[in-house]
């Protein structure tokens, strides 16, 4: 890095967010603040059935109505490709996983609450809300697979008819043998069956999408609440529209929040990018909070039986575990490598266990498509393991942080390969937790616990040591692994002639402050002033094909390819510089933004330089052209591991099962930082997430599979109140294979978070006299309390 | 022929003639133009859509726009100074990274405000209650909680 990486707009200040001003003042650019002239307005009929045949659908007084434009079914689809899957997932006997058809409207059944039947496009919103209420559908409601076992059992419903079962795939990944011959030697082992509950991913603003259709020139353009424009472009256009791609813009603008729910490409972007066509008019649609409920893709949602061998020093031997994973009714884009690539795969967590096999039953039910939700597999696997590590230390009477200290990977052993396919880079996991526990006075604790039972409450602490895998590459293995698409990053840097400079980043941000953090990353290595950079995403017109963010990748990712192509940007301007100069090409350095003739006074800025490419007339135009603009595409040689130790404490109110959060610490290693503020909102972010999971959220269909936590009233949401203020801080071990040495930070809270508070709320239950191995999330009172009562 | 209601919204008279059941978030949104306040949800909880009242903190999304008539409403876009500067709790929370995504900001700072009016001294859980009403997905709250104190002790100097 430059001299200048101390500056405070360079990499590691903590910059105020330039993106602030606009939100700060209701100038922000949403989806729903888009508006086109002669816009039309599409409302859907969703099913009210978990499962039902169609046996017909009367749309005639909805076309009838006064302001209707079309009425739509799978009458007018069918010929529209299905919503396709981006992963393909390989089962233990080599068979490809069951992919059935996801139509973009309900053919012939409906398979979950949700489910889209019919659109209705009218002039204006009331109008085609009103007309929805006009169409009749005629179901046939049939028994629903809801319960994964039950799902798995014969005779029971299937979700789709034509495949033989409600299985989607059986996967396994590690050594079985040698897992079960650690087992045979063991002197301890530990069982725990655990849910991790299905979330709702609830991003404020609703999903949105807009379609308008230029006649003349045969352009389609999609406003959409995306994640990935480019994503959506290649799937929509290529495999659902068949439009070509140079006749298909996808804009993402100002995005309220994602946290994976929009990544996928649905349904409804698909339909009013049509519908536009069909009746040359723009559409859009815009979702109420009830729609948003029952049709973003879910999260989590896994049923876990976990062994863990230890010897009679307390080493971790081998871990076995088996896994359901609901699926929902149909694959929703990334859904068949959560549970396996992206959970699977992190099963080592921070220990050096020599032997790991899991498997994992990916089942289809009658419910909404679960797919990544922030941390997406990661959570699933760390909350498994910081678990049953925990539950190890209870029974084998040592304490947690000393069972974790003993079986962690060292940092000489660095690269570790793990024993389910990950290789770590680097890492100092010890350091982590020694930081952590100083921080939050674990040694202490003893004290506090004396004082809440003075008060009459259970107080108990609660660890977990998570890692993560971020940034998801390189491209040749996860194409191997099943992946139907790159996961490489790309950038463009333009250099103005007068030396401003804007980038052009296939990232996007919702919320992660992107402008402000690649502006600081440009100016640092280019030395120029940091306002002399622009940063410009979100669009398929404008930027290069990126894959957008998900996956804790920007940075890491996204933020290499910037990284990659300033590097080019640099090297260019040597040549240039050597020719002004009239020096050798490899005597010139750039430093403190300026290409110099080493140990010479002699150079010329990067403002000199700048100019000379765009006025060449002093230029040497026989070997270099003209323009200072350079294209990157970065794809990563691994994964980033971020990992870090959360230490959380908790009251328990022994009288109500209620749980308070009495502090929370998170020691974070996430290599370099760019900017810290930001790091640490994005930790807050994910711990009110991971909280929220643990003690509040839960996503409940009843036996019919009717979604009854379908608003904000019956999903409970964590509050302000809820939470407490966090401490938070970072150690550094920088990534090894990235040019700016950094990890991502966007899901860590809400992948280490979980299992430190149940960790604390059984051990305030069994520092309080009962005994209890485990607690399923969320501890709510009633449970909390139950639990009291029954042990 | 609807009713005419006379509105002052950040300090401009409107006169409209909004339908019976118009929302007066829809209102705001879609026949003044003025998208800062966001519609999050259909309950009424999220809070992304609150504006001031005659300077009282509202869900706009509970409200028919027909009865603000002869308020005076103040929405986000209304809130900067005339010269542009920012309000002291639009500058906390521009200075204490109290947004992210931006979506609940609007409701979030206006509500904000309101709590400042009435109890310019706010404890952390005071205003942690207070927010009960605003959801943020983003931030987990801890620097919106942090704009809004040094926005107070500001607003007290
Ligand atoms: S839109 Fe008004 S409270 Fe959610
Ligand atoms: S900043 Fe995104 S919802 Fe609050």
């Amino acid at each position: 890095m430059n001299a200048n990486a101390t500056t405070n707009s360079g990499i590691g200040g903590s910059v105020r967010r330039r993106e602030d001003s606009r939100f700060l003042q209701g100038r922000g650019k949403y989806t729903d603040d888009i508006n086109i002239a002669g816009q039309t307005y599409a409302v859907f009929v969703r099913s009210p059935h978990a499962h039902a045949r169609i046996n017909g659908i009367d749309t005639a007084a909805a076309a009838a109505a006064e302001g209707v434009a079309a009425v739509f079914t799978a009458e007018h689809t069918k010929d529209i490709g299905g919503v396709p899957t981006g992963w393909q997932v390989h089962s233990k006997d080599g068979e490809p996983m069951a992919e059935p058809k996801h139509p973009v409207l309900a053919e012939g059944a409906a398979r979950h609450v949700g489910d889209p039947v019919a659109m209705v496009i009218a002039a204006t919103r009331r109008q085609a809300r009103d007309a929805a209420e006009l169409v009749t559908v005629d179901y046939d409601p049939q028994p629903a697979a809801v319960d994964m076992k039950a799902a798995l059992a014969d005779g029971a419903a299937k979700v789709h008819g034509d495949l033989p079962g409600n299985l989607c795939y059986d996967w396994e990944l590690g050594d079985k043998a040698a897992v079960d011959e650690a087992f045979a030697g063991a002197a301890h082992v530990t069982k725990l069956d655990l849910v991790n509950n299905r979330l709702i991913p609830n991003a404020v603003e609703p999903r949105c999408a807009i379609g308008d259709y230029d006649s003349v020139s045969g352009e389609h353009t999609l406003y959409t609440t995306s994640q990935n424009p480019h994503v959506i472009r290649l799937l929509m256009g290529a495999f659902v529209l068949s439009i070509p791609e140079h006749k298909l813009r996808v804009v993402a603008p100002d995005v309220g929040g994602g946290f994976g729910s929009k990544i996928f490409h649905y349904a409804e972007e698909a339909l009013v990018t049509w519908a536009a066509a069909q009746i040359k008019k723009p559409v859009k649609w815009t979702a109420e909070r009830s729609e948003s409920f029952m049709s973003d893709a879910h999260g989590r949602d896994h049923v876990t039986h976990a062994e863990l061998a230890l010897d009679a020093n307390g080493k971790f031997l081998a871990l076995r575990c088996s896994t359901l994973a609901n699926m929902g009714a149909y694959l929703s884009t990334f859904a068949p490598c959560i549970p396996t690539y992206l959970h699977g795969t992190l099963l080592a967590g921070q220990y050096a266990t020599p032997a790991i096999y899991c498997e994992v039953k990916a089942v289809f039910t009658n419910t909404v498509p679960v797919d990544a939700y922030r941390g997406a597999g990661r959570p699933e696997a760390t909350f498994i393991l910081e678990r049953i590590v925990d539950q190890a230390a209870a029974e084998t009477g040592v304490d947690p942080a000393e069972l974790r200290r003993r079986n962690m990977i060292q940092p000489e052993q660095f690269p570790y390969q793990t024993p389910v396919a990950l290789q770590y880079d680097t890492g100092n996991y010890e350091a982590t937790l020694d930081q952590a526990l100083k921080a939050a006075d674990y040694a202490g604790f003893e004290a506090r616990r004396k004082q809440s039972a003075a008060a009459g409450k259970l107080r108990g602490v609660g660890l977990s040591c998570y890692i993560e895998a971020c940034g998801i590459a390189p491209s040749n293995v996860v194409g191997s692994l099943g992946a139907r698409a790159g996961l490489y990053e790309a950038a463009t840097v333009r250099v103005n002639p007068t030396g401003s400079v804007v980038v052009f980043t296939g990232s996007h941000a919702h919320g992660q402050g992107h402008e402000t953090t690649f502006a600081q990353v440009v100016s640092d290595m280019l030395g120029i002033d940091y306002d002399a950079v622009e940063i410009v995403h979100g669009d398929t017109a404008k930027v290069p094909f990126g894959m957008g963010t998900y996956g804790s990748r920007s940075i890491a990712v996204g933020g290499a390819a910037i990284a990659k192509a300033v590097d080019k940007i640099i090297a260019k301007g040597k040549k240039i510089a050597a020719h002004l100069l009239e020096a050798g090409e490899g005597d010139i350095v750039f430093e403190n933004g300026a290409f110099k003739v080493a140990g010479t006074d002699r150079e010329k800025s990067f403002g000199d330089i700048a100019l000379t490419a765009y006025v060449p007339h002093q230029y040497p135009l026989e070997s270099l052209e003209p323009g200072l603009e350079e294209t990157a595409f970065y794809d990563p040689a691994n994964f980033t591991y971020p990992a870090g130790t959360y230490v959380c404490e908790v009251e328990v109110d022994p009288d109500t099962g209620q749980v308070t959060v009495a502090s929370f610490h998170a020691s974070d290693d996430f290599g370099n930082l760019i900017n810290p503020m930001i790091v640490e909102g994005q930790v807050h972010g994910g711990l009110a997430q991971g909280i929220g999971q643990a003690l509040l959220e839960n996503c409940v269909y009843d036996a019919e599979g009717q979604l009854l936590s379908g608003s904000y009233m019956d999903y409970c949401m964590p509050r302000a109140d809820d939470l407490p203020s966090f401490q938070v801080d970072t150690t550094v071990t920088a990534c090894t294979h990235n040019p700016l040495g950094v990890k991502g930070c966007g899901e860590a809270g809400a992948i280490g978070a979980p299992p430190a508070l149940i960790n604390a709320v059984v051990n305030a239950l069994n520092g309080g006299g009962h005994s209890i191995a485990h607690l399923d999330m969320p501890a709510t009172p009633q449970k909390v309390w139950a639990a009291m009562q029954s042990n | 022929m609807s009713e005419q209601i006379t509105v002052t919204v950040n300090g401009d008279t409107v006169s409209a003639r909004p339908a019976a059941n118009t929302l007066l978030s829809a209102f705001l949104r879609e026949e003044l133009g003025l998208t800062g306040a966001h519609v999050g949800c259909d309950t009424s909880q999220c809070g992304a859509c609150v504006v001031l009242v005659d300077g009282k903190s509202v869900k706009s999304c509970t409200m028919l726009a027909r009865q603000a008539d002869g308020a005076s409403l103040t929405t986000i876009e209304g809130l900067a100074g005339d010269g542009g500067e920012l309000h002291p709790m639009q500058e906390a929370f521009r200075d204490n990274h109290g947004l992210q995504c931006g979506f609940c900001t609007p409701g979030m700072v206006l509500s904000a405000v309101d709590l400042v009016s009435r109890n310019p001294d706010p404890s952390e859980g005071e205003v942690r209650r207070w927010l009960e009403g605003n959801i943020c997905r983003c931030t987990g709250y801890h620097n919106i909680v942090k704009s809004i104190r040094a926005a107070a002790k500001v607003m007290r100097a």
